[in-house]
């Protein structure tokens, strides 16, 4: 077993005194700053791009790999307090864990997401190990016909699972895949739906979207609904998790995490796709007695199965970016010119050209991994605390908090007047019962589809048969229409049986 | 909204968001018409997704209007027919509090405000002393303006307090 030896040397490598200390500064200053609302792990990790003019490569790397993990952990902690997801990843962990916090279970929510993180953690360092190779292998084999259909099947299952409201959810995606036209079209550099103003050339800000959506949609939701005097005590109750807790996350974790790390390793995947499978996943899993949860006082199995896939996928993300020398993420992008400014260039020369600084990277995530379940589990307690702040300081924090991340993403009036603006749709979407999740995801998803079924059209030369004829895409697209008609020709069948 | 909704509740309410959607699909179908012809070959070119979309909002607008006129949605959540009534003196703060915000941050900086903006939120939701909240207000503004440009390095922009700091 070479991998095995390969490992060893590794750890060996990572365990000095020096890289240990550059693993726990990584894993700090990455849950520090992972915490604070509209800043990710991408911004962190370019922060601190200077430090490759002073330290040596596996130093710096392994720092960076703790930020990259810490700023994973961190990103979940304002979703599920305050609703104010950091980065595109954790926006599906809001929806429960905000929910489940305001219900006195903010304490589980959070303990989930840790442990969570750190099986998914776990998991995909494994599968970084062991089948990342192989998962490359498959992902090459996949073209814009297959990524269309896969992105199909992501639409579908949002609008199928929905149910009774499809018609309302298809117009919250919609919605999502208008904000998603905004700005610069990539194949014909024509500007789209900018109504001449500049700032919107750059197109519009998922992150933006989801603060608006979630944050300050729901401040203003709560000031239209503000009852003088009403004043609302949100219980903090218990820390830990329960027995019942614990077996209801433990199989959201490992679904969430096999989810995760493929969707992460391949080279159109990112985190956003799994994290919505899972969540729409667990919605369907759950065991009837909890299912009235999902969406009413929170659900854990909506935390624990999101960020697991979370996790899992960033953790993925690092297989293409090291064998392929493809940064699939904003995040693996600045890593990958971290590399490069050491003259090293990822690719599928890199693990043995560099082997021992790649292992030794690897056995760092390992570290990584444990270090921040060990950093952050105390910290549970005190996260926390951040609910007995009173109502009106609490939401006026919040509004200011979102006001400085978003005017911190590009300085500018206008994205201020979007945040608001769809601030005050997000509130009319809970007044008049829209989901907020499929908006969204239409905003991720719409241009990458758009990519790529033109893409696709152009390699086939307008044959739109290409989506049927290749085997793989027209396996994704049966899954589809079986995921849109099969629930009903079951619950037809369940009907039929009954009568 | 009222106590004893009538059969449906408030179909008005919902005609009127469904129409909101029938106007943003003609927005965007406006917009993709606007797109300028690209002298780039390609099978789909750069207006056929956005003509698709707002043609989509345009019908899902007609469905929702349509269910609306015969009777809505909203009158039957539970939510809404246990909702207070609509309380204008909380939401005109907090819209006094985002109007202060756009108006003054390119002009007196983050600090000022964000700290005015957070003193009027805090009066929406019902706090009533606006010294202490300007105390707190300012400490955490000026705690995240710091936090975000001088840790961070992330640019809040200039103002009349971040140029003295």
């Amino acid at each position: 077993m070479d991998t095995f030896a390969n490992l060893a040397a590794g750890f060996g490598h990572a365990l000095t005194p020096i890289n240990l200390a550059w693993a726990l500064l990584g894993c700090f200053l990455g849950t520090a700053i992972g915490v604070l609302p509209g800043i990710g792990p991408a911004l962190t990790i370019a922060l601190l791009l200077p430090v490759t003019f002073k330290v040596e490569a596996t130093g710096a790397f392994i720092l960076f790999c703790g930020v990259f993990y810490g700023a994973m952990y961190g990103g979940s902690t304002t979703s599920i307090l305050l609703n104010t997801p950091g980065e595109s990843g954790s926006i599906i962990t809001a929806l429960e864990g905000a929910k489940m916090a305001r219900n006195g279970r903010a304490g589980p929510a959070l303990v989930t997401a840790a442990v969570g993180s750190f099986v998914a953690g776990t998991v995909g360092t494994l599968g970084i190990s062991f089948v990342g190779p192989l998962v490359v292998e498959v992902a090459l084999k996949l073209g814009p016909a297959e990524y269309f259909s896969l992105m199909m099947l992501c639409f579908v299952t949002v609008s199928a699972v929905l149910g009774g409201s499809a018609l309302r959810g298809l117009t919250s995606l919609g919605f999502g895949l208008m904000l998603g036209l905004v700005g610069i079209d990539l194949q014909t550099g024509q500007p789209r739906l900018t109504f001449g103003i500049p700032e919107l050339l750059d197109g519009v800000n998922v992150v933006l979207v989801a603060v608006a959506l979630f944050a300050v949609g729901e401040t203003m939701y709560l000031a239209w609904r503000h009852v003088e005097g009403g004043q609302v005590v949100r219980p903090i109750g218990k820390l830990w998790m329960s027995a019942s807790d614990w077996r209801r996350s433990i199989g959201p974790w490992i679904r969430g995490s096999l989810l995760g790390f493929p969707f992460g390793a391949l080279p159109a995947g990112g985190t956003e796709m799994p994290t919505m499978l899972s969540y729409y996943a667990e919605r369907k899993m759950v065991k009837p007695e909890f299912r009235e949860e999902f969406g009413t006082t929170g659900a854990i199995e909506g935390v624990a199965g999101p960020e697991a896939a979370n996790n899992a996928a960033a953790a993925g993300i690092l297989v293409p970016m090291l064998t392929l020398g493809l940064p699939t993420s904003a995040t693996a992008a600045i890593m990958l010119s971290a590399f490069q400014s050491y003259g090293i260039q990822p690719g599928p020369m890199l693990f043995t050209q560099q082997a021992a600084l790649v292992w030794t990277l690897i056995a760092s995530l390992y570290i990584a991994n444990v270090m921040l379940v060990v950093l952050n589990l105390p910290l549970v307690g005190l996260w926390a605390r951040i609910l007995k702040i009173p109502t009106p300081q609490l939401y006026a924090g919040i509004l200011v908090f979102a006001t400085i991340g978003t005017y911190g993403i590009s300085n500018s009036v206008i994205d201020l007047v979007l945040l608001y603006g769809i601030g005050i749709i997000a509130m009319f979407m809970r007044r008049f019962d829209f989901p907020t999740a499929p908006v969204v995801i239409g905003m991720i998803l719409g241009p990458m589809a758009e990519q790529n079924l033109r893409q696709a059209l152009t390699i086939s030369q307008g044959d739109w048969t290409t989506f049927l004829t290749r085997p793989i895409s027209l396996f994704i697209l049966l899954l589809a229409v079986l995921a849109l008609v099969g629930p009903r020709l079951w619950g037809a069948w369940q009907a039929r049986r009954v009568a | 909204m009222n106590a004893t909704p009538q059969r449906a509740g408030t179909p008005g309410a919902d005609l009127g968001v469904g129409l909101f959607v029938v106007l943003l699909g003609l927005l965007t179908l406006y917009a993709s018409w606007a797109i300028p012809e690209s002298p780039i070959y390609a099978q789909v070119g750069a207006k056929a997704v956005p003509y698709l979309v707002g043609a989509v909002l345009v019908l899902l607008g007609a469905c929702l209007s349509a269910f609306a006129l015969r009777g809505g949605w909203s009158g039957g959540l539970e939510e809404e027919m246990a909702a207070p009534p609509t309380n204008w003196r909380a939401l005109g703060l907090l819209g006094a509090g985002l109007a202060v915000q756009l108006a003054l941050i390119d002009w007196l900086g983050f600090v000022i405000a964000a700290t005015i903006q957070y003193v009027l939120v805090c009066a929406a939701f019902g706090s009533r002393r606006p010294l202490r909240d300007l105390v707190i207000g300012i400490l955490v503004t000026l705690g995240a303006f710091l936090g975000f440009s001088r840790l961070l390095g992330v640019n809040i922009g200039a103002g009349v307090l971040e140029g003295i700091l």
